[in-house]
């Protein structure tokens, strides 16, 4: 079951970065790529060469397997089969988070490794955005597991009713997963201005196979963040019944995923980049919201 | 003879021995590093008796922790803040540490005469120094009283905790001593305060009112929060991590103002909890710290300088410290599976439970300060990104990190043990917790023999939250399994050729190490987000040789010390406004002595008639 998920995972991860992009050029009318150019993107960076900096120390070499690994443990911690116990014991939501700063920490220091200017810009840049978007975060947590009563992620799983303060939750959680995946208007996927860009900075040095495993670990990340929203706000319990009634929940499943990827497709088109000091602010507009669900939660709504 | 003594003057309950453990447990490495860290620094009678003041200055600390009466307890408190003096001024020659150990001292005594007059308060009450007698007396003590005592206990032990605005001598004192001294100054020095607030304020005071827990938590928070953004600010290694180890005093302080706060809520398991959260912080900051200390002791000792700007791309040079100090680093930016990270976790937890069971808005003040712990940490991990990534990689910035060498032998054998202690305490939280658990209970007086508590299933007998889990040894497993298939894939799959080449450098050709990212770059973005605290200035002069051409050109970036400037400053020149003023009463005239003392005498017997 365990592995089932984590294949999942990997399989659906890269189509929603897919999803965004084709979204995104609709809404521009622009003839742009295909759905799949994810897994292409992956296949042709697989069948590059790659190309490490001289500079470079065992860190560079090393962080891209911490951070794919941190992502898959962290694409083990949600659950997706099973939600009342957890397949494994492994960690909660906090865990999570620390999980996915523990790649985060090896891909900034890899950044640095190199000795480009670029790389240092990123990492700075990734660990100023990261810190501010730490409190909001908890803060979610907090209003999710005051009503929940647990910080388990598997306490929100399944079916449950939908009160406003998970809808407020989730709607703060989107406001950092815009940071964490690194879309407008925090950071900017598409660029390779040495202005504009925070994450891709981060990982220029990246070729080859290396980058390969550092976008995938990219795509699962967001996978998850997109999955806890629509956990949140739609929630689904387990399929029963017979062959139609699973193949329609297991579109409802895919639906509501998309949906979240549909939302940041819009944003992203509709909103200009933030300059990096304005980011505090949205940032900090996200842990008002966070502060909104806990009143909420308090007050039983 | 020995045995009474023993009984009349020492008290070794599990809290007792739990700060011992810690002692030892730092100092023993701290010790092995010395040898060859003295070697060559100093001469042979110097080096001597800087091993003497070590082991006063270990020997002190235990038995601060261990005695059970108050007279004790000051001698060997004072003993241990002399000692400390010593070591911090042990550079002699070095204009910084005469100055910082002035400072050092000062604040010590002031901290300690808070602490003088809290002893005199309690024995007033009590009429005996013994713990166990002030503590009756305390049960029977009228609460303003008690709020008095423990705010002095607070201010006494808060100045040498380093809590914000008392931290002031830290960042001074903390990095001028020898580097194994910093690392038991660290480590060990500053938890022997927090021991005095465990031990006198929930031990001896016991706990009534509920603005206690809620005055030491928004201290902690503001601790942490200031430690960790000058920390941020730093580009001397260990300014660094005197900074952030106020942060990590912040920390601690979390846990156990937490648990004073559910003392008086009444929700006593969680009260244990959360100071078995603050407990294996404070044992693992103790283990980081001492390690991260001694590692940039390594880096002084092989470069010859504490400036990150001059250093960079030791990770080659050095490679053992250089894992020595990512180990530490990634403790104290919490990550898992580390000891920081289980820590952290427990604190973070205990908010949450905290939150979960108690009403209306001090949910919402919890959940703030659990925000705030947050944020701290956030800041912490970019701290240690910094301090990592400018030490370690990318290529030497100056010549003194160009002809570094590995530390040697001892020195490794400190820091590896240390080292090994962090992944320990990681994976073997289950353990520690089960032992930290007795340690609690017995501080706090709350039987927790009806309460059963696993961390991979955290629970508690009487629910009072839905289960939660954390497994660090499963996590570690996962983590490293992962990493071996990420590296089969790469291996297996795909084009496995890989080229050596030059960092791209936007086809200019000469990236040299002046292109390379600083520190005080690094750090920008939060200068200016915190700008608000920092208040940042900065100095640029530009000598022209003609209006087009601009021959040189300097820039220097500074922060503005907040606390010293409206805080120290201001009260410095008022005490020395004060002096001045009062040397009017010293003309030199032996008569008016005389006088001075007869005017003393009679008030004095006045005072004794009337009182």
């Amino acid at each position: 079951m365990i592995i089932l998920q984590i294949i999942l995972f990997i399989l659906i991860a890269p189509l929603l970065s897919g999803l965004i992009t084709v979204i995104k050029n609709y809404l521009r009318m622009r003839k742009g790529q295909s759905i799949l150019q994810p897994y292409y993107n992956l296949v042709k960076f697989f069948y590059k060469d790659e190309v490490i900096s001289e500079t470079a120390s065992w860190i560079f070499r090393v962080a891209p397997f911490i951070v794919f690994s941190s992502a898959l443990v962290a694409s083990m911690l949600v659950p997706v089969f099973i939600f009342n116990r957890p397949i494994l014991p492994v960690g909660d939501f906090i865990a999570l988070v620390f999980i996915f700063t523990l790649g985060r920490f090896f891909l900034a220091l890899a950044a640095l490794d190199t000795g480009s200017s670029f790389g240092g810009m990123g990492s700075s840049r990734e660990m100023f955005i990261a810190s501010f978007v730490e409190p909001a975060l908890c803060m979610v947590i907090f209003a999710i597991s005051l009503q929940f009563g647990s910080t388990d992620i598997t306490a929100f799983s399944g079916l449950h009713p939908i009160t406003v303060s998970s809808v407020v939750a989730a709607l703060a959680l989107f406001l950092l997963v815009i940071a964490e995946t690194s879309r407008i208007p925090i950071d900017n996927q598409e660029t390779h201005l040495e202005l504009t860009m925070v994450h891709e900075a981060m990982v220029l040095e990246y070729s080859g196979r290396s980058l390969a495993l550092i976008e995938l670990a990219a795509y699962l990340k967001q996978m998850i963040f997109f999955f806890l929203i629509a956990q949140l706000i739609f929630p689904i319990g387990l399929p029963l019944g017979n062959f139609v009634q699973v193949f329609l929940w297991s579109l409802w499943f895919i639906a509501r995923i998309a949906v979240i990827a549909i939302a940041v497709a819009v944003v992203e088109v509709n909103l200009a980049k933030l300059r990096l000091f304005r980011v505090a602010d949205f940032l900090g507009f996200a842990f008002v919201l966070g502060i909104i669900a806990v009143v909420c939660s308090i007050l039983g709504a | 003879m020995l045995n009474l003594l023993i009984e009349r003057f020492f008290l070794f309950d599990p809290l007792a021995l739990f700060f011992l453990v810690v002692i030892f447990i730092i100092s023993l490495p701290s010790f092995i590093y010395s040898f060859s860290y003295l070697k060559g620094e100093y001469p042979a009678f110097k080096i001597f008796s800087a091993q003497i003041l070590l082991f006063v200055f270990v020997l002190s600390m235990a038995f601060v922790v261990s005695v059970s009466n108050c007279l004790v307890f000051l001698i060997f408190w004072e003993i241990m803040s002399l000692v400390s003096y010593f070591l911090v001024v042990f550079d002699t020659n070095n204009e910084r540490s005469i100055k910082a150990g002035l400072v050092y001292i000062v604040m010590t005594h002031i901290g300690t005469a808070f602490i003088i007059a809290a002893f005199m308060i309690l024995y007033n009450h009590a009429h005996s120094f013994d713990f166990i007698a002030i503590k009756n007396a305390c049960s029977v003590m009228p609460q303003r009283t008690k709020d008095i005592v423990f705010l002095l206990f607070l201010i006494g032990f808060g100045t040498k905790a380093g809590i914000v605005p008392l931290h002031i001598w830290l960042p001074y004192a903390h990095p001028q001593a020898p580097s194994h001294i910093s690392s038991i100054m660290s480590g060990v020095m500053i938890k022997t305060a927090i021991y005095g607030i465990i031990r006198f304020v929930i031990f001896i005071l016991g706990i009534n009112t509920s603005w206690w827990g809620i005055l030491v938590l928004i201290l902690a928070t503001i601790t942490s929060l200031v430690g960790i953004i000058y920390a941020l600010m730093e580009r001397d290694i260990k300014r660094l991590l005197a900074y952030s180890s106020v942060e990590n005093i912040g920390i601690i302080l979390s846990g156990v103002g937490l648990a004073m706060y559910f003392i008086s809520l009444n929700l006593s398991y969680l009260a244990v909890f959360s100071l078995i959260a603050g407990l294996y912080h404070l044992i693992n900051h103790a283990i980081f710290k001492g390690l991260l200390f001694l590692c940039a002791g390594s880096v002084y000792k092989a470069t010859g300088t504490r400036d990150m700007e001059k250093l960079g791309g030791l990770i080659k040079k050095m490679p053992h410290t250089a894992v020595y100090f990512l180990l530490g680093a990634m403790a104290i930016s919490a990550l898992p599976p580390l000891n920081g990270f289980v820590s952290e976790w427990l604190t973070l937890q205990a908010f949450f439970l905290g939150a979960f069971n108690a009403i209306g808005g001090s949910k919402i003040f919890l959940g703030i300060c659990a925000a705030m712990l947050a944020l701290t940490s956030g800041l912490a991990v970019a701290c240690f990104v910094k301090a990592f990534g400018i030490i370690f990689l990318a290529k030497p910035r100056s010549h003194y990190a160009e002809s570094a060498k590995e530390a040697a032998l001892p020195m490794r054998i400190g820091m590896l043990i240390l080292a090994v202690f962090t992944v320990i305490f990681g994976l073997a939280a289950a353990l520690v917790i089960k032992s930290l658990s007795g340690v609690s209970s017995s501080a706090l007086g709350i039987d927790i023999s009806n309460m059963s508590f696993f961390l991979n299933s955290l629970r508690f007998a009487p629910q009072i939250a839905k289960n939660t889990y954390l497994s660090t040894p499963l996590l570690a497993l996962l983590l490293v399994l992962f990493s071996v298939i990420g590296f089969v894939i790469y291996r297996v799959f795909g084009n496995r050729r890989a080229v050596i080449y030059k960092t791209w450098d936007c086809g200019y050709y000469k990236l040299g190490p002046r292109n390379e990212y600083t520190a005080t770059a690094f750090s920008k973005p939060f200068r200016i987000a915190f700008s608000f605290f920092l208040l940042p200035y900065r100095k640029t002069q530009k000598i022209r040789e003609s209006f087009y051409h601009i021959k040189s050109f300097t820039y220097e970036t500074h922060t503005t010390k907040v606390f010293k400037k409206y805080i120290y400053n201001p009260l410095f020149a008022f005490m020395l406004k004060l002096a001045k003023s009062m040397r009017k009463m010293q003309p030199g005239s032996i008569h008016l002595y005389l006088g001075y003392i007869f005017i003393t005498l009679v008030l004095l017997i006045i005072f004794m008639e009337r009182f």
